[in-house]
């Protein structure tokens, strides 16, 4: 379960133009459940999520990670609780490379190399020997019919093409928790109904997802549990 | 911990990957550097090789040569007047020595005449160095004809061609008995050209040379650690006129490196910030592109260095030739002595390697350091 105190987000805080994109959030996001945020432009969903997956500190409050798996460089043991808001960068990412699954609104796929490439790319870092990382890889991309273009340079792919591959990658670390930005918006309806029936898949096999979405495909769906509403920073409808 | 060798293994992979993937940009900047670091390492084997080369010729040259002075020039001297100075306090040794010059109308070049007291040299017979041979195409057994004061041809039967050990300076000698060098020059019995003059103790000479101009005050003392000095101050004013050239290179150089490391491309920086995002961390970016930069530096370091070597001892550094030696007609054939020392390359590669790598760390650093959530608003 995640949870999280009085966040607070200000861009250029201490600048002439500070700018409070999330503003005094308080949530619990349980685990095993689907939780969707929506909300319109600029209210600051993207934001939220960065915040819960490690990738840029609140301004304030407090972030509560609970029931992480066990690991050597934070010393943890299985399903012990961490504030993640005061650790040194190095910690985050090894969090974040552990624990969360990342889908991004535009892919954030690395042009020029190979969709396996892409996919195996998260792990170089770990030190995890390659046959493994790559055995995991394709089976990660057949899973997602994309056997046909293991080897393919991820340029040429097609939108929903894509995005599968940058499922496949947030993926490769099996994390417990996948975070979506905006999963829907290159997609047709089709796609994206596709997409809504991958992320029941993982919420059978117990993962957490959090979706950011103002697709009615998506917070529409009878798979949310929870659908949490955002305006200017602030939850204005909550679970 | 994780286990870091592979991790290494893992991004250096990934590095040289992404060196591929930009295959134009990175081949372009990797000859730019190769060229830079190949007329640096050039210049400064070249210059090296010579001044050894001097060096090495003058280890046999006499400590002191004592020369009469006439009117200012250098004219014969008595040989009597070696008696003279051997009874000087400190003098081992005083050798007349008998040598001339000898212009060649025909190959157009000057060459030194000497006589040698070695008795393996027969008379009507000479030993010449390796650009005498050349120039005049002859070898063992052929003759050589050599005009005399008089205008009449005398020839000479070539005995032995000298060894290539030090070729600069002593490539255009020709050796012969002090009865030949005479008769050629018309240098009467009991004149030599110069004194050659050994000290027991060679940290004596500058005193000695002092007693002897004090004595004769019509002669010259020549040491040679002047001659070495001399030699150094030439090769290294020659040497500078090139280093002023190639200064301009090295600056447009880390010019051009400046601007490619401050303009990463917006790809690269995507590029980092996905990284980031997707789980790397600063340090592991800042190790793909340490990677990147070491095996471009590498590349290009080796490269203009081995270019270089080629250059400069087997091409005879041709591309420096008119810039940094031709008095006389012969030089241009030599050929440097290969030789290559820790301390020149140590140079070099802070010469080149650092200033490319000082240029690329600060924005890739910057790069590296931003939040990952960067790398989701582009
Ligand atoms: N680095 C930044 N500096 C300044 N302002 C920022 C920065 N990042 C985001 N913002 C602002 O924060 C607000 C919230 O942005 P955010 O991307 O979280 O919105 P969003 O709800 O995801 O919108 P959308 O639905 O369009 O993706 C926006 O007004 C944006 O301009
Ligand atoms: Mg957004």
């Amino acid at each position: 379960m995640i949870q999280l105190a009085q966040v607070v987000k200000t861009y250029q805080a201490g600048l002439a133009t500070p700018f409070t994109a999330v503003d005094g959030v308080s949530l619990d996001i349980p685990a095993g459940k689907l939780t969707v945020l929506k909300g319109p432009s600029g209210s600051g969903k993207t934001t939220l999520l960065t915040l819960i997956g490690c990738m840029a500190r609140p301004t304030s409050g407090r972030i509560h990670l609970h029931g992480l798996p066990a690991g050597t460089l934070l010393q943890l043991a299985e399903g012990d609780s961490l504030e993640i808001t005061s650790l040194p960068e190095r910690f985050l990412t090894a969090i974040r490379r552990r624990t969360f699954g990342f889908i991004f609104q535009q892919f954030n796929l690395v042009r020029g190399i190979s969709v396996l490439e892409n996919v195996m790319l998260p792990t170089y870092p770990t030190g995890e020997d390659r046959r493994f990382v790559e055995a995991r890889a394709i089976e990660r991309l057949e899973g997602l019919g994309l056997s046909r273009h293991l080897h393919a340079s991820v340029d040429r792919l097609s939108g929903g093409e894509a995005q599968r591959v940058a499922i496949a990658r947030a993926l490769i670390n099996d994390p417990a928790v996948v975070i979506a930005d905006e999963p829907t918006a290159h997609l047709d309806s089709r796609l994206s109904e596709e997409f809504m029936d991958l992320m029941g898949q993982f919420k059978a096999a117990g993962r957490t997802l959090l979706i950011a979405s103002h697709d009615p495909i998506v917070y529409g769906s009878p798979l949310a549990d929870a659908v949490v509403e955002m305006r200017d920073g602030r939850i204005v409808a909550g679970p | 911990m994780r286990p870091p060798v592979q991790r290494y293994r893992n991004i250096l992979d990934f590095a040289l990957s992404s060196l591929l993937r930009r295959k134009g940009r990175n081949l372009a900047l990797i000859c730019v550097y190769t060229l830079v670091v190949f007329v640096l390492a050039s210049l400064v084997f070249f210059v090296q090789a010579l001044k050894r080369e001097a060096r090495e010729l003058l280890v046999h040259a006499p400590d002191m040569v004592v020369q009469r002075m006439v009117a200012g020039r250098h004219d014969p001297m008595p040989a009597a007047q070696a008696e003279a100075i051997r009874a000087i306090r400190g003098v081992e040794e005083v050798q007349p020595r008998l040598w001339g010059y000898y212009y060649d109308p025909v190959y157009g070049g000057n060459l030194t005449l000497m006589a040698t007291s070695d008795t393996a040299l027969a008379a009507d017979s000479v030993w010449i160095g390796q650009g005498v041979a050349r120039t005049m195409r002859v070898q063992e057994g052929d003759m050589i004809s050599l005009r005399g004061y008089a205008g009449l041809p005398t020839l000479f039967t070539v005995q032995k061609v000298l060894p290539e050990a030090s070729e600069l300076v002593s490539s255009d000698l020709i050796l012969m008995s002090p009865r030949d060098v005479r008769s050629l020059f018309n240098l009467p019995e009991g004149l030599a050209t110069d004194l050659a003059v050994t000290a027991g103790n060679p940290r004596e000479l500058p005193t000695i040379a002092a007693k002897i101009v004090e004595r004769f005050p019509d002669t010259r003392p020549i040491l040679k650690s002047e001659i070495l000095r001399t030699y150094e101050a030439i090769f290294d004013w020659r040497g500078g006129l090139m280093v002023v050239v190639f200064a301009s290179a090295v600056l447009s150089f880390i010019i051009f490196a400046w601007d490619k490391a401050t303009g990463l491309s917006a790809e690269e920086r995507k590029e980092i910030g996905i990284l980031k995002s997707i789980g790397w961390e600063s340090a592991d970016v800042l190790l793909l592109k340490f990677w990147e930069g070491a095996v471009v530096s590498l590349t290009a370091f080796l490269g203009g260095v081995l270019l270089a070597y080629a250059h400069v001892f087997f091409f005879s550094a041709t591309l420096f030739e008119h810039a940094l030696k031709g008095w006389s007609v012969l030089f241009p054939r030599y050929r440097l002595v290969p030789a290559l020392d820790g301390y020149q390359l140590t140079v070099l590669f802070f010469l080149t390697v650092l200033p490319y790598t000082a240029a690329t760390l600060v924005p890739i650093w910057r790069a590296a350091t931003v939040d990952p959530d960067a790398a989701m608003r582009s």
